[in-house]
């Protein structure tokens, strides 16, 4: 549209007002706009066309483009766009009125000509899927012909077929006639002596106790097999029943543990919740319970254990959950630099290890040639004798020494696995802690604003380990990599860091010593400090399950509301022991 | 070995008892050199993949054999074989002849009585069936059925009583060795499997055809009583088989319609099951031992496994000829290489030599993961298009299922049973002309026409070369009932081969 108005530019100022006012229109007219944006990329003439326009007028040829217009329009019977001349001569004006009205009828009959192509669009499309549908149609019609084709072949088939037979047994029958009633003597059978029955016994007339016996037998026959197979069905069935009692048990054994633990440190646990489960369990206990078969106890059965599966489901969820977000959180780099800590850390002691071992070696060399030095002078044996066994003893002394320090090598080795061990389960509880406490930290920051309580339980893990910032020597504060890491971890970056510092492995594992105890006894204060915050800590995450699983069965969805809140109580606080 | 006999009226060439008299036997049959039980000579030393199959495999010498007729006696004593109008019945432990019949004509039907006294003879270009009893020699039967004409025979189980039907299934004559009853069972439809007995041999099921609708009845084998007469809902029955159980019978439609029907013994439709429309349905069902599975194979290309409480189809096995799948082992037939040293073969070849050329020894090799079978396009203008499962059998444990898909010829598909997937495929140079399970293992003997049997077992599988003198076509194969031996038949021959496992030895 704009080449349009390129084209008035050049027309005085009074005429450009209506002409605007069409050319806005005509913009406003979405289909315009579409059929242009349509239209100009499908023409590649189109913008050459354009091209040709803009260079069309200029300053210089406005009389000659003025009148290459009129010749146009004249042609295409517009009227022209020159006043009536009256003298041959004189240079005709351009008529105003006659321009405008021509442009007026251009842009109806370009309005009418993108109303008409609009039309043949929709129409093209509405063919389109028309043809689609039919084609679809064709192509069923097709199949079901077929179909009918061969049915019709079918009954055709079997109709000759019946026809056919029916000769056929016609003849059949006609050809036993004559095979039977031409008395044929050749149809026999030559046989020296009849031979006995396989069962040995006589053959009995056929009367109608025979039958009747028969007809017993095959029910009795009948009667087996199906007896039969309702034992295979029972065994089967018990079976079943028995796995799944066995699955119910270990899924309550699995679950209660974890419920139980809380109560342990808190008191004020809802009864109904562990009376719920007692009672299951006490339910199990009757060992004959599953022989009934009847469907109330069936019932119970399938209820408890979708019960428990579910809780069991979204506890390992949940578990995915916090695995994913220990993943998400960086910790590469310090699980990275403790290893390879600890494995230096080995391979010296290996080393020191290996060296003691070659002393020890040359020792016992050095104390054989002496032996054999000794042995072989009988003569001045006798004399030595004494003195042998004075260096005997020395030496023996001495073997007993170095068997003392190889055993305290050994001893230095086992504790430093041991510390790396107890390094790993500290690791990961503090992985479960942070996971924990990140949880609590979005809880805080989505819904729970109001109760900063949550807070309380990861700031008391944290706050517990602060005193053993102090006890640790060799920590280098500059390298805590995680501002959020709780005690746990704290104490693991630290003493990771400390390893390479210290001098011998011995003191290593003093320093190692003390602080699993100093972490032992703060986590345990921590738990036994810090009820309260937890309980209210603990309701939270229940509320929030409740809620989730309002749809569910009351009754299932409320314990595992309380079973799931525990459990991940527990998993937060229990294993951060060592 | 004499000619067959052309079918002169009066011509009786051959004497009209068969007995064992030796002057009539051939010569080199009579006086052949029978040591105990096997030529050693004749050993194939065969070292399995695992013991679990076995360690050592003998070979018996080559016997003459006609129409591939042989078989052993139910309580696994004997071997029955013929060779043209005679019959002979050796003793399996020495393989010396034990008794020596001569019939009328060609034999074209052996059969042993279920108590293993009596075998029938069938010849049914003269509508004949001789019977011979083992214990007495000279006690003879000969049923004539006359111009009826003859097109089966066969036992009932309790062995005193032959079934023979006549030509253009005009009646089944029910003929009696203890009695001089006859009976006749008129309407006996011509069809792929049309009588089956139980199991325990009280009951017989006959597909009958009247006025154009199919029919079934029950017998009581005992005293021929009608039990059961019922018309069954089908275009045109094609077989029926008892469960192993004998409380259900499996009754099929012909491969116009997938259609299979389940009778109890009392006559119940217990279920009917249909998979598909239109296109060619069953082939060849199986009934796994247990009785509880169904296996039915179809020209889809597919083996589908019913379960026996609700009937309704457990899985379905797919046949592709292509096999993705790394877990499934597919064991390949190859030819081992032979060195052919030109210039110490011998000219004119000695036969021994020609036939070491032609019987080259094979082996089986792990095919790695996606192997695709060799196919066969089966042509579809003609009638009985070579595709679909046309072979199954369970093993007598019901842990494994065997399948042969007609469009690839060359493969034995086994099937894990109890993990309901595929197993293993064996892929042979040849096409596959029969297995067979042993009946105490899960141990399965395959043919396909070559001088080789080949066995399969969990453990692995072997392909041996009958170390026969010329070419010994193995073309069928059928297990003693110990699973110790089995006898391996080619067109004209019959070669036994006995496993032994390395605790026997």
């Amino acid at each position: 549209m704009g080449d349009w108005k390129t084209i008035t530019v050049p027309i005085p100022s009074s005429e450009s007002k209506n002409i605007s006012q069409f050319t806005s229109e005509t913009n406003m007219s979405p289909s315009s706009l579409y059929s242009q944006q349509v239209l100009c990329p499908s023409l590649p003439l189109a913008k050459s066309v354009h091209n040709f326009f803009r260079a069309f007028c200029t300053e210089e040829n406005v009389d000659q483009s003025i009148s290459y217009l009129d010749q146009e329009l004249t042609t295409l019977g517009f009227p022209s766009l020159y006043e009536e001349s009256k003298g041959k001569e004189v240079k005709r004006d351009l008529n105003i009125v006659a321009v405008l009205n021509c442009i007026q009828e251009l842009l109806v009959l370009h309005r009418k000509n993108l109303l008409a192509q609009e039309n043949v669009e929709t129409q093209n499309l509405k063919l389109g899927s028309d043809m689609e549908h039919l084609q679809n149609c064709y192509s069923k019609l097709k199949v079901q012909k077929l179909q009918n084709i061969i049915a019709s072949r079918a009954t055709q088939y079997n109709h000759d077929m019946k026809r056919k037979e029916r000769e056929y047994n016609k003849l059949k029958e006609r050809l036993h006639q004559l095979v039977m009633n031409k008395k044929d003597k050749k149809a026999a059978m030559d046989i020296l002596n009849y031979v006995g029955r396989a069962d040995g016994k006589r053959g009995a007339w056929r009367t109608g106790k025979t039958e009747a016996r028969n007809e017993d037998e095959m029910y009795k026959v009948l009667l087996s097999d199906y007896e039969q197979r309702q034992k295979q069905i029972l065994l089967e069935n018990a079976e079943l029943k028995k796995v799944l009692q066995q699955m119910k048990k270990e899924m309550i054994s699995l679950l209660t543990p974890q419920k139980q633990k809380p109560k342990e440190k808190t008191e004020d646990i809802p009864g109904t919740v562990l009376s719920d489960v007692e009672e299951d369990t006490a339910e199990l206990s009757k060992e004959n319970m599953w022989e009934l078969s009847c469907e109330t106890v069936r019932e119970q059965l399938t209820n408890s254990i979708r019960k428990q599966w579910r809780i069991l489901k979204s506890h390992v969820e949940k578990l995915d959950n916090q695995v994913s977000k220990v993943h998400l959180g960086g910790f590469k780099d310090e699980e990275v630099i403790s290893r390879q800590d600890h494995e230096q850390e080995t391979e010296k002691l290996e080393l020191e290890i290996q060296q003691c071992k070659e002393m020890i070696q040359t020792q016992q060399q050095l104390l054989q040639q002496q032996f054999t030095a000794t042995c072989d002078d009988d003569t001045s044996s006798l004399l030595q004798d004494c003195y042998l066994l004075e260096e005997k003893e020395r030496l023996e002394e001495e073997w007993a020494l170095f068997k003392e320090q190889k055993k305290n090598f050994e001893k230095e080795r086992r504790s430093f696995t041991e510390a790396a061990i107890r390094l790993g389960l500290e690791r990961k509880a503090f992985e479960e802690d942070r996971a924990g406490w990140l949880k609590q930290q979005f809880l805080n920051m989505t819904s729970f604003d109001s109760k900063n309580s949550e807070n309380g339980k990861p700031q008391s893990a944290f706050s517990g380990s602060s005193d053993q910032d102090n006890l640790t020597l060799h920590s280098k504060p500059g390298q805590k990599s995680c501002s959020v890491s709780s005690g746990s971890s704290v104490r693991a970056s630290k003493l990771t860091k400390s390893l390479p510092v210290s001098p011998s492995a011995s003191e290593l594992f003093q320093t190692i010593r003390h602080m699993s105890e100093n972490s032992s006894s703060s986590v345990l204060n921590v738990a036994v400090e810090d009820t309260k915050p937890n309980q209210v800590g603990r309701e939270c995450p229940a509320q929030k399950w409740s809620v989730a699983s309002r749809s569910d069965s009351q009754e299932g969805g409320c314990s595992g509301s309380r079973s799931l809140a525990c459990t991940d109580w527990s998993i937060e606080h229990g294993d951060g022991l060592p | 070995m004499r000619p067959p006999q052309p079918l002169g009226a009066g011509a009786h060439p051959v004497p009209p008892r068969g007995c064992q008299l030796l002057s009539q036997l051939q010569p080199e049959e009579a006086l052949l050199p029978l040591p105990s039980r096997v030529s050693r000579a004749l050993r194939a030393l065969v070292y399995w993949p695992a013991a679990a199959l076995a360690s050592v495999m003998n070979f018996s010498e080559v016997f003459k054999l006609s129409n591939q007729l042989s078989k052993f006696s139910p309580n696994g004593k004997f071997l029955a074989s013929c060779v043209q109008y005679r019959l002979v019945v050796r003793d399996v432990s020495t393989l010396q002849i034990f008794q020596l019949y001569t019939c009328l004509d060609q034999i074209h039907h052996l059969e042993w009585s279920a108590d293993s006294l009596f075998i029938l003879c069938a010849m049914y270009k003269r509508g004949l069936v001789q019977v011979w009893s083992l214990e007495q020699p000279e006690w003879h039967c000969k049923i004539d059925e006359g111009s009826a004409g003859l097109v089966a025979s066969c036992w009932s189980p309790d062995g005193r009583h032959i079934l023979n039907t006549t030509e253009f299934h005009l009646r089944i004559t029910v003929w009696s060795l203890c009695t001089k009853s006859v009976s006749y069972i008129k309407y006996p439809k011509a069809c792929q499997q049309g009588i089956s007995f139980t199991k325990d041999g009280r009951y017989m099921a006959l597909a009958e055809r009247r006025d154009c609708k199919d029919y079934i009845s029950l017998f009581v084998c005992s005293d021929w009583q009608l039990l059961r007469h019922f018309e069954t809902d089908t275009q045109d029955l094609a077989g029926i088989e008892w469960a192993p159980n004998g409380c259900v019978l499996a009754a099929w439609d012909s491969c116009l319609e997938y259609k299979i029907l389940l009778y109890s013994l009392d006559g119940r439709l217990l279920s009917t099951y249909s998979a598909y429309e239109w296109s060619l349905g069953i082939k060849a069902i199986a009934w796994s031992p247990s009785s509880q599975f169904l296996a039915i194979g179809s020209y889809d290309e597919k083996v589908r496994i019913l379960n026996h409480v609700t009937w309704k189809m457990i899985t379905e096995f797919g046949h592709p000829a292509t096999i993705n799948n790394p877990k499934i082992v597919v064991y390949k037939e190859t030819e081992k290489s032979q060195n052919l040293e030109m210039e110490n073969l011998p000219f004119p070849p000695t036969k021994a030599a020609a036939s070491s050329l032609f019987n080259t020894e094979t082996k089986y090799e792990v095919a790695s993961s996606p192997v695709s079978l060799q196919t066969l396009k089966p042509l579809t203008d003609r009638p009985n298009p070579k595709i679909g499962i046309g072979a199954l059998a369970f093993s007598p444990d019901n842990c494994f299922l065997a399948t042969r898909n007609d469009n690839i010829p060359n493969a034995v598909w086994i099937w894990d049973i109890q993990k309901l997937k595929l197993f293993v495929v064996l892929e042979h140079l040849s096409a596959v002309r029969s297995f067979q399970w042993d009946p105490q293992q899960a141990r399965l003997a395959v043919c396909t026409g070559r001088s080789q049997v080949y066995l399969w077992s969990p453990a692995g599988c072997v392909s041996v070369q009958v170390p026969a003198e010329g070419d010994f076509q193995i073309l069928s194969l059928c297990w003693h009932q110990s699973g110790d031996s089995m006898a391996l038949l080619s067109k004209d021959q019959l070669c036994l081969c006995y496993l032994e496992n390395e605790g026997v030895k």
